[in-house]
Order: structure tokens, then sequence, then C-alpha cells
């Protein structure tokens, strides 16, 4: 029952699958991710961003293609530390994201949270985590909670290479393989831990070779190419709807970004980052694709561009003008009295 | 074989949860003659301190425990037996007495026993005490307004001696149902109608207190016990005037610790030290249950019109016709004594000094007195 | 009411089927809370390590779920399961096993209503044992409710009887906040009188076990009855202490203790935690920071040596502490002069 299937290279998944709206609103999710972390790179630049953040950009492929089969009310996702991708691909509104970003009430979690924490719950999005492998195991809850209840709902685990190794990551494989829960665990392998390759901190080849171990199908996919994303992550969610229980998806690709931002990436080879970004960006292949076959317009995926432009400009400019959280905000939202 | 005429004082049995007292000072001496009635000791429980009435007569011929020594219920604290009977056989029942409680080997028969009916969808919970099988018509206690079938430690076991007693928890308290429909003194008084009914009792005398009053007063003007009701003993009873106590009334309903209630309990009594960390402890348990909050909730709208009392119980009163007899607190803070005034020419009234409004606690040797007066007996 | 008399073990079953019975939502998870997952031989053989939760597999069809010894996993998942509309009742089978689950409780429970601006709700109870007293030795004995406590969003209930027990674990349940509920292990045969009725005890409101004139004494869960030993013992000496059991150290019913501590103006706090910044620390700093004016004596602390909890019965009756150490400490701050 474990196998470890390779849909690696761009020619195999099509985009026939999915219709024109869709087609749209994928470009626009990736769009937005794009838009939006370039945009938190340059604030964050100025020095107006306090704490850490961690972007997404060059991963957008993941959080859409896996998003895209998900329910806002009976599907969850946990997410990373490098949560914005999840966050908008799940349908976190933006302009909350970025104030909350910029620590202000208007921000989804009052301010809150910060980059690290955002979460929208009634969206299904239970955080950004800053603990390493602090998800895995939350889904493990709420595929247990799709379960009983009988919605039909899948939980969705996003994390990285390095929490890969974590224990709590091997033990909510085991315990949704055990449950046999409605759950897909999906490893954004994006090469680095932190700053240590990942091809030298994970033991087996692959990722995804683990998932035996665990007792569940892996598969790995390119992360580039969201058709192939879209097309795996289809079949797991719905192996997990079914009744089929929990598969381990492997995503390979790269961040563009460091690991946080200040992070001067000495680590990594030279013209990596510039190679993929001319060559293999998701972006890019999505527009080549969709032109190849006539499916969408130049115009009309331009059209996407400076509505999403517009927005983050918006986001920008609301966030910048909110009030930050005083004194009064401090010590509610838990019970206080001790 | 032992001899007919030694009898055995005991320990009492004050509430059900009662299970030691000790006595903490003896009222008579060995060789004094004693007559039923008379106070033969004061006993201190965990839950309240009283004087034990002798239920017995003859001479005491011996104590059997000294002051501040603890006592299991039913154990046997005195012996009481007529002058003639020989010193020896006295002595053997002594020492069998002692040494039965020595060895903790008593078995406790003499408390009320406690069951259960149900009426109108709802069980109510009761405790029995007293020969049933006896021809005197037995007494119902109807306890007040967030009490229960306990409420009744230093009165039911002496009105026991010659007949079935039974005291009830309304809907809403102690071990009954928590359901009491829409909250008012005409729906606990049909649970109250339906209680008497479902236990077969041909004819009562009616015992209530404040609520329980109103309640037993309008149980007693039904219809469905014409003819049933003997005879009605209130103390304290609402419904009988428009002055109460209303912030009592919301207050013990509200408050939800220790801190608030206790303000609110201390104007039950005219000896505010009776206001004990048992009796608080108890009262929020009791409110604690799930369902009770409600219950008070409706109890408390059914009761009050703003300040004032919204019952009306003095048609009912009327009605009934029956023998009536009232005791009431002189110094009641709750439901004043005032409102006897509306008894005038209808029942006989007792104003106790020393009492507030829980005169079968404070004073329950007056309350006694006026249920035998009540109940014609001797 | 209607009361009998149960013991502590069957008053935490009974709350726990009252409230299963009262709630769809709420379910069970722990190693071996049924005991027999997977086996040839029943599939509830144990009820819990110590029966706790005998006869509730059978009651509440799968609603009793046994877990892998994965404790980030589970309690990770009935977290998460909790901010999906369950209320789970999850056993950390020993409080010492916090360590390969802190994560989960201090950094996602503990932090999800606060980070993400009050909008998680987060009504996940944990069972833990805890206490020595049945040579269990070093890693199956320990008081560590202090490092619960520490944690700001987490309620902390230590019941002392099974009157409390019973209504205090129906209350946990209720609760939106995660609380971490302490079962004393060796209390489990503890008998007392317990409504049949189901209840709640309020948390914040601790209980006056023992009213009195001369000292305050605040006695944290089995060191109640610790208390109330020495108090007998103090009754011959003319001595009258006044015992509080807080019943829940988070949230702590402080004013009740100053209240005392006014009547009083001495004040003796005994706990089983490690002396090292236990509750009675911070009891006493918090009392001595409110109430110095009130207060004729310093307060004495009685808690354990500051060592391991040892193995040897001879040495495990020195470590805890005995009726006989409350009443030296107690005739300490009564004989105290400057």
């Amino acid at each position: 029952m474990t196998q470890t299937l390779s849909t690696l290279g761009s020619d195999a998944p099509d985009a026939s699958a999915l219709s024109e709206a869709q087609l749209l609103d994928v470009y626009r999710t990736m769009r937005s991710i794009r838009a939006f972390e370039d945009r938190v790179h340059e604030e964050f630049a100025t020095g107006d961003i306090p704490g850490f953040v961690h972007l997404y950009a060059g991963e957008e492929a993941s959080a859409t293609g896996v998003c895209a089969h998900l329910d806002q009310d009976r599907d969850t996702i946990a997410s990373t530390h490098r949560g914005h991708g999840h966050c908008i691909a799940k349908g976190v509104d933006i302009k909350p994201m970025m104030a909350e970003i910029l620590g202000k009430t208007t921000g989804s979690c009052h301010g809150k949270g910060g980059s690290m924490h955002i979460a929208d719950l009634s969206k299904g999005m239970l955080g950004a985590n800053g603990i390493v492998g602090g998800g895995p195991p939350l889904i493990c809850g709420t595929a247990l909670a799709a379960k009983i209840k009988g919605d039909g709902g899948v939980g969705v685990a996003f994390f990285g290479d390095g929490a890969s190794n974590q224990g709590t990551t091997m033990e909510a494989l085991n315990l949704a393989s055990v449950w046999n829960l409605p759950a897909v665990f999906v490893a954004e392998n994006n090469g680095y831990g932190e700053a240590a390759a990942s091809t030298w901190s994970v033991s087996a080849d692959n990722i995804a070779d683990r998932a035996a171990g665990f007792g569940m199908p892996g598969v790995i996919v390119d992360g580039f190419d969201v058709f192939a994303v879209y097309e795996v992550a289809g079949e797991a969610i719905r192996r997990a709807r079914e009744g089929g229980g929990p598969t381990l998806l492997e995503v390979k690709f790269t961040r563009y970004y460091g690991h946080f931002e200040g992070d001067q990436q000495t680590y990594r080879g030279k013209d990596e980052i510039q190679n993929a970004k001319e060559n293999l960006d998701c972006l890019k292949r999505f527009r080549k694709r969709v032109a190849d076959s006539g499916r969408l317009t130049d115009a009309q995926l331009d059209e996407v561009d400076a509505q999403v432009a517009q927005l983050i400009e918006e986001a920008v400019t609301e966030a910048k003008a909110a009030p930050v959280p005083g004194p009064e905000d401090l010590v509610t939202d838990v019970y206080v009295k001790y | 074989m032992t001899n007919d005429q030694i009898q055995r004082v005991t320990m009492p049995k004050w509430g059900l949860s009662m299970e030691s007292g000790k006595v903490t000072e003896w009222l008579v001496s060995e060789g004094d003659e004693l007559e039923k009635g008379q106070d033969v000791a004061d006993i201190d429980t965990d839950k309240i301190a009283g004087t034990l009435e002798s239920a017995w007569s003859g001479v005491v011929r011996a104590l059997v425990v000294e002051a501040m020594v603890d006592v299991p219920v039913g154990g046997t604290i005195a012996v009481v037996a007529p002058a003639d009977v020989p010193q020896e056989e006295i002595d053997a029942v002594v020492a069998a007495a002692k040494e039965q409680l020595a060895s903790g080997a008593i078995e406790d028969e003499s408390g009320p026993k406690v069951a259960e009916v149900h009426v109108d969808g709802r069980s109510i919970s009761y405790a029995v005490l007293g020969d049933t099988e006896s021809e005197a018509t037995p007494v119902v206690f109807v306890h007040g307004y967030g009490g229960d079938k306990n409420s009744w430690l230093f009165v039911q076991e002496p009105i026991s001696a010659d007949r079935a007693t039974y005291a009830l928890d309304l809907p809403g308290h102690g071990a009954s149902s928590k359901d009491v429909g829409d909250g008012s003194v005409a729906t606990l008084a049909s649970s109250l109608v339906g209680f008497v009914n479902e236990l077969g009792l041909p004819r009562v005398h009616l015992v209530g207190h404040s609520v329980g009053g109103a309640v037993a007063t309008v149980a007693a003007a039904d219809p469905a016990t014409l003819g049933k009701v003997a005879s009605l003993t209130l103390i304290s009873p609402a419904g009988y005037g428009p002055d109460i106590n209303a912030g009592y009334i919301r207050g013990f309903a509200e408050a939800e610790t220790r801190r608030e209630l206790k303000p609110h309990l201390q104007q039950l009594f005219a000896d505010q030290s009776l206001v004990n960390r048992q009796l608080i402890d108890d009262l929020l348990k009791y409110k604690r249950l799930d369902g009770v909050d409600a219950a008070l909730a409706l109890i408390v709208a059914a009761l009050l019109d703003g300040e004032r009392s919204a019952v009306n119980v003095t048609a009912e009163q009327a009605s009934f016709g029956g023998k009536t007899v009232a005791v009431w607190g002189a110094e009641d803070k709750v439901v004043p004594a005032s409102n006897a005034g509306s008894l005038e020419g209808k029942a006989t009234v007792h104003i106790v000094d020393g009492a507030g409004h829980m005169a079968h606690a404070e004073k329950p040797q007056a309350v006694i007195a006026a249920i035998k007066e009540a109940i014609g007996a001797a | 009411m209607a009361s009998r008399k149960i013991s502590y073990r069957e008053a935490v079953n009974e709350a726990l089927a009252q409230e299963m019975e009262r709630d769809s939502t709420v379910i069970i998870m722990g190693e071996d809370v049924a005991g027999g997952a997977g086996g040839q031989g029943e599939d509830d053989a144990w009820g819990g390590v110590l029966g706790v939760t005998k006869g509730l597999y059978g009651k509440f069809p799968g609603r009793v779920l046994d877990t892998p010894i994965t404790e980030s996993g589970y309690i990770g998942a009935a977290v998460g399961a909790a901010t999906r509309g369950l209320r789970p009742v999850a056993e950390l089978m020993f409080i010492d096993f916090a360590g390969v689950c802190l994560d989960q409780i201090m950094n996602q429970a503990a932090k999800f209503r606060y980070m993400f601006g009050g909008k998680a709700v987060t009504p996940v109870t944990i069972r833990a044992m805890y206490g020595a007293g049945l040579r269990a030795a070093a890693q199956h004995s320990q008081a560590l409710y202090p490092l619960f406590t520490h944690i700001p969003g987490l309620k902390v209930v230590i019941p002392s009887s099974p009157y409390e027990v019973k209504g205090l674990l129906a209350q946990s349940i209720r609760d939106n906040d995660p609380v971490i509920f302490c079962e004393h292990k060796a209390m489990y045969d503890v008998i007392g009188e317990v409504p049949e009725e189901s209840y709640a005890i309020p948390f914040g409101e601790a209980n006056i076990v023992r009213e009195g004139d001369n000292v305050t004494v605040v006695a944290i869960g089995r060191m109640v009855s610790m208390a109330e030993e020495a108090a007998k013992k103090l009754e011959s000496s003319g001595i009258s202490i006044e015992i509080i059991d807080p019943r829940t150290v988070s949230p702590l019913d402080l004013d009740a203790i100053l209240e005392s501590v006014e009547n009083t103006g001495r004040l003796v706090v005994v706990d089983e935690a490690s002396p090292r910044c236990n509750i009675a620390t911070d009891i006493s700093a918090q009392v001595v920071s409110e109430a110095f004016g009130d207060l004729k004596a310093p307060v004495k602390m009685v808690s354990p040596p500051h060592v391991p909890v040892p193995f040897a019965g001879s040495l495990e009756d020195l470590y805890i502490p005995s009726a006989q150490d409350i009443v030296n400490a107690v005739k300490t701050v009564t004989e105290w002069s400057k």
C-alpha cells in the first residue's frame, strides 16, 4: 500500500482539469502571495515591520495547488512560521494580514500575534506557528473532529523539511495512520531547514520515503508546477475525504528570500536563486502553460496583476494608518485574575 | 433477657447526614425523676446545637457518657427505668452500652428513611419517620424557599413519636427533580397534593414554613384534597401579606460565593451565630447542582412583584376553613410578623420572642407545641 | 440533594460520564484509557492505568480513544480538536510526562486565545496524576503544577476530595480555556460524600475547610487532609487554625486568603511541590505584598526538601509534608516574637 510515486517534470499534468474561472483563481492566489511577500520584503527593509518575518516567495504553487481543493468551513490547515502563503491560499483576508504584520489593532489577531501567528479560525486556518513541528499534531486533532462530526472535512498540515525531522511530526504521522484520520501532510522541502541543507539534515533520500514507515502513501511533486501540485493534492485530499486515511506529500522547490528577513543567505550556491527565478518560477510557468494552450490571455492575467497590485497598495496604506493597540488591549483576550 | 421497663436514651438523629454528636451539658442527674418533654441534655452536632427533649419517663438510673465525648447516632447515652428495677440489671445494660460504644458497632436504625415518588413527571424525594401503621393522622412537613426536608431537624422526631411523619423536598429543592414548571406556588402546591395522593394518605396534617406555608395553604384548599387536610400549621408563612424581604429572596438566588451568600443567610436568624460554615457550605453545594439556578430564578419571579410579595393565599386559607395555627418569630426579617394580622380571627397566632424567620430551628419547642395544638395531640 | 459516599476515583469517573451524557462534544483520549486497543482480548481491559475511566468505553462508543505512547501527538491532537468544536479530555498519564508534550500545552493551547486576538476558543482539559506516596519514585511522583501556573493562558485545578474532584472536573470540561486538572494518585481510594446529581464548582473560589482564629493555613490538594489532621492535633494546645483550600491555583482566590490573614495575622502555606518557585512561594509573596500590615509573624512555607522524590518508603515518608510538619510551622508562627 505504500508506494513512492514520482511526478516530476513539466509535461505530465495539464491545465484541462480546471475551468477558466478556476485558472484565474489559481493565478490570482499565486500572484497575491508573490506580491504580498515582495512588498513585505520591501517594507521590512525600511525598518517599519517589527519582529521576525519569513517569506514564502517562490513557493506559491504549493499552498495554492493544495488549498484549491479545500472548503472554507469544514477543512483546516496548520502552517509554519513561513505562513503568509498558506493564509492567503486558505482565504484569509489580505488587509487584516498586512495590518497584523505591522502590529495594528485592525490585524487578524488585533496585533497580538504578528507574522508568525497570523490565524483565522473562522476560515479553518489554525495559524502560522512559531514552533517547528507545532502544526502536525494539531491537524490530527482537527481531522479527528471532522471524522467524529462526519462532515467530510479534511485537515492539511503544511510543514518544512526542518519539521520533517521533529518528533512531533513523526508522532502525528503515526497517530494519523493508527486512527485512520482524514489528514494530508505536506512536507514543503525548500532545500534548507534554516541554513543547513535538507539534503544533509534529512537522513532519507526523500522525506516522502518515510511515508512507508508510517503506513501511508508518499508522493513527491515538483513544487514549481501548480498543476502537478493540484493533481497530487487533489488525489490525497479525495482519499482522505473518502475515509482512505492520510497521505504524505513532499513538495520540492526553493524559497527566494532568506530563512528570515535579514538573512544574507551566504549558505546557498551562487546563482541558485537566480536560476530558479528565471527557469523554474511557478508564475512564469503558469503563464506559459495557459498561453500555450490558449486557455487564458495575457490581458486577462495582466488585469489580475493590476488588481492585486492595487489591493496590496491599499493594504499597506491602510495598515500604516491604523492604530496600534493600547494599554487597555494588553490584558484582554486571556483571563487575568490570578 | 432485658427488663422491658429499662429504657435507653439514645443520641438522636437530627438530620439525614448527622453521624454523631456530643452532650455538651447534662441537664439531669442520676436519680432525677424524668418526664416526657423535659429537657435532658444540650447536644452539639457538626450541623447544629440543640436541646434533647425526653421521650421517656421514669428515673434517670445512669448517665452512660460524659460531656464532650463523641457518640454515634443511636448510641445509648443514658438509662431510664422505674426506681424499683434492680441495680445489677441497670449495671448490665450500662456495661453493654459502653461496650457497644467502644466497639463502634452501632446500627443506625433510628433515623428517617429516605424514599422517592413520582408526581406529574417529577421525582419527589422525602423522609419518612414514625410508625406508618399507626392510625393517628400523619403529618406532612413542607419546607420553604431554598430549604429541604432536612429543615425539620428538631421537629420531625418528637412529632413522629406517635404517628407517621413525612418531610418532602419540593421541586427545585433537595434531592427532588429540579424542574419547577412556571415556578408558581400553585405548581408547587399541585406537587404537594400529588405527593399526598401518590402515598395514598387518606388524611394529613400539613405543616409549612415560609413559601412552604403558602404552598400548604393552597394545597389545603385544592378541591383534589377536599376533606383530606385535617389541620394547617404555618411557620412564618409567605402569602399572608404584602411585606416580604425581596432583597433576601433575590440575594439568596443570585449569590454565587460564600462571601455573597453569608450576609443574606444572617437575615434568617435572630441569633446570627447560627450561620456557620457548615450551613453556608451546604447551601452552596445545593445551589451548584445543575438546574437549581434556573429553578430559583423562576420561583423568585413568581414570588415577587417588585419589592412586595406577589403571592396572596388568604382566600385559600379562608376556603380551607379548618384548624389553623401560625407561629411567627418576632424578629423575622424575611416575612415580617406584621403579616400575621391577616390571620386574625381565622387562626391561632403565636409570636415567639428570640426567633427570626427560622423558628423551627431557633425555638423548636414553641413550634412543636404549635403543631401539637393544631393536630390536637395531647 | 441526594448524597452517598463514593471514592475520589469513582467521582472522577462519574463526572466524566455525566458530562459526556450531557454534551456530545466531550471525548476522552489517552494512553490505555480504554486499555486494550488492537489486542485479542477486551477492548477496554484497563479503563485507565488505575481504572479511573473504566466503563466509559462501552457507554460512549467512539468517544473514548486509546492513543499510542505519543504525548506530543495526542495532546496536540486534543488541542487541535478543541479549536474545532469538540471538548476533549486528554489524559496525561503522569504529570511528570509534561516534558514530552510541553510545547503543545505551553506554546499552542495556552497561547491561541491571546495570540489570535481573542478569536480562538480552546476548551481542552488535560487530566494528569500528580504527587508522591505510592513509591513510584522520581519520574512518576512530581507535583509539577507550578510549571503550568506560571504560563499565562492556562487554568490549573487541584481538587482535594471526592466532592471537589467531581464538581471541579465538570467545571473544567465546561470551561472554554485549557485546564490542567491535577488528580493526586494517592487519593483515588479516599471516600467522601458526593451528590448523585451533576454540579459544577466555580473556579477562583477557595473553600474554607475549617474556620479558626489563630493561624491561616493554605493547603493544596492532598495537603488539605494533612492540615485537617494537624488541626485536630493543635486543638489540645488551644490553637485554632483556619484551613483554606484554594481549589484552583490559577485563577487564585487571593481575596479569601487575605480576608483570613486579616483576621488571624499569621500564615502557613502547605504545598507538596518542590520548594523553589512553588505555589507556596507565590502565595506568600502575594500576601506579604498585599497584607504586610496584617501580619504578626513571618509567613512559613511547608514543602518537601528540594530533592527528587526518593523511592524507598522510609525516605518518601520523610519527603512528603506531614501533619506534624504543619503543626510545627503553626507553632513557629504563633510563638514568634522579634
